[in-house]
């Protein structure tokens, strides 16, 4: 579960107050509002990469607002997927569970299991530099839940993306959800996306955070 | 009603090609003039003097030592001044380029003072002697070419995206982790740019080496102070053949450099 609790962000000219919203466990939710209305910086708090003023961040039921985001369980795919330039796709999918140094078959099967469902088997040995917009929305999306996260963070993950490839990463956003489990926040301002992938839509509009449909 | 004839472009890029050329020109012309004076006995006479030799030696070492103590402060200053906002930075940023602004005699000055006061002194009695000894060499071109460095491992991490660091963050490390593992491969470039950087300003230092260390032969005399000790007794061909191999090194330098590293960043 996600529950963000009364949260304030202060960042320079730019405020958020009292955000509050919740998103129970294995629920895929997609936030939507307009463009500058905060909805990166609320997933970047959520990630523990911006340190709120106020209010509190829980995850599956802990507190977690004061947790530095190596030990928050969240994988998290940036807008611009911000891939490790210097490593290969596998190394970038691998990173992870290389950091908790998991055993190296492990990481050598979750690497080719991500691979085949991504499609990037034929990508992994190349280096995380000109691949195309779709290809490295796949290798972030990879290396964001190949440890497993409870709670993944998707900043318009198909923003930079054309529509054959949109239509490919909604396919795999909906297995993700379905054989993964994972309680999902997916930002986005496209109603097209919110209707494919949202099990419960949310509204972030004037600061505040409405349901506006759940289903 | 008809669009004006356009007028040539051809005045406007003779008018800069002219002006641009003057300093091309020039250095050309020092290169080639340096080259036409000497011969391949005078070179072979300069390579086969032994205080020549010594001096190539000493400033082999000197200059790789400088440069290797410049990259290992350089990377972490210029990261703290590229990344984190903490009181004093902008002292600190500015306390920086001195030695880049200091008349190099002021610099050579500086630490002949330092050496002499109660702490230096100190040190040299009991740890090793710096003043007019190998040390003081390496400090020398040390003091200035760190600057250098500090300057290019700054730009360098200025250009490396600070989310690669959040994201390696969100993955499970830590800000030291992320940083060995992301941020610093990185830099590589950035690292081998502000070394060879570093290693072609120490080469090229006279100034501080001259005041702190003097220029004896066999002792402290590096490249630089071997063009001085040869031009001081009137031995024109030992100075230009050291010039030559001094050029011949300074070119190396840049086109690894350019090679590598950050050419369009303003810094070479």
């Amino acid at each position: 579960m996600i529950a963000v609790e009364g949260l304030s962000i202060r960042q320079g000219e730019f405020a958020l107050d009292g955000v509050t919203f919740t998103v129970p466990t294995g629920v895929y939710a997609v936030l939507m509002g307009q463009t500058g209305s905060g909805k990166t910086t609320l997933l970047e708090a959520i990630a523990g990469l911006r340190r709120p003023t106020a209010g509190r961040i829980l995850l599956a039921g802990h507190d977690v607002t004061q947790f530095p985001p190596a030990i928050r369980n969240v994988g998290y795919v940036p807008q611009d997927a911000v891939l490790f330039k210097t490593m290969t796709v596998w190394e970038n999918i691998a990173f992870a569970l290389n950091v908790r140094k998991t055993q190296h078959s492990e990481v050598e099967s979750r690497v080719r299991e991500l691979a085949e469902l991504l499609g990037l088997s034929g990508l992994l040995e190349r280096r995380a530099v000109g691949l195309s917009g779709g290809e490295a929305q796949r290798v972030a999306l990879g290396r964001a839940i190949a440890f497993r996260p409870a709670v993944l963070l998707l900043d318009e993950p198909l923003n930079a993306v054309d529509e054959d490839t949109r239509d490919r990463i909604v396919e795999l956003l909906r297995g993700v959800r379905t054989e993964h489990k994972m309680t999902v926040l997916h930002i986005t301002h496209s109603n097209a996306e919110a209707e494919l992938l949202g099990e419960r839509i949310l509204r972030f509009d004037a600061g505040r955070v409405t349901v506006r449909e759940e289903r | 009603m008809t669009a004006p004839r356009p007028k040539s472009d051809v005045p406007f890029y003779l008018c800069l090609s002219l002006l641009g050329g003057l300093y091309v020109g020039l250095v050309a012309a020092l290169l080639v003039a340096d080259v036409a004076y000497t011969s391949t006995v005078d070179l072979g006479h300069v390579f086969a003097s032994p205080q020549i030799r010594a001096a190539i030696w000493l400033s082999l070492i000197s200059c790789s030592a400088a440069a290797i103590l410049s990259v290992w402060v350089a990377v972490p200053l210029g990261y703290l001044l590229s990344r984190t906002r903490f009181p004093g930075r902008g002292f600190i940023d500015l306390l920086v380029d001195v030695p880049i602004l200091l008349p190099p005699l002021v610099v050579g000055l500086s630490l002949l003072i330092l050496f002499q006061m109660p702490p230096g002194a100190w040190f040299q009695r009991n740890v090793f002697a710096v003043a007019y000894a190998v040390p003081g060499v390496v400090l020398a071109q040390f003091a200035v070419s760190a600057a250098f460095a500090v300057r290019t491992m700054r730009v360098t991490f200025d250009q490396i995206d600070p989310r690669t660091e959040d994201i390696a963050r969100t993955l499970g490390c830590s800000r030291a982790q992320a940083f060995w593992l992301v941020t610093l491969p990185e830099a590589r470039r950035g690292i081998l740019t502000a070394f060879t950087l570093a290693w072609a300003r120490a080469l090229g230092e006279f100034g501080p080496i001259l005041v702190f260390c003097g220029a004896t032969r066999m002792r402290t005399e590096v490249l630089s102070t071997s063009v001085f000790l040869e031009l001081s007794i009137g031995n024109l061909e030992a100075a230009l053949g050291v010039s030559l191999l001094m050029i011949g090194v300074a070119v190396f330098v840049l086109v690894i450099t350019r090679a590598f590293g950050l050419r369009g960043t303003g810094l070479i």
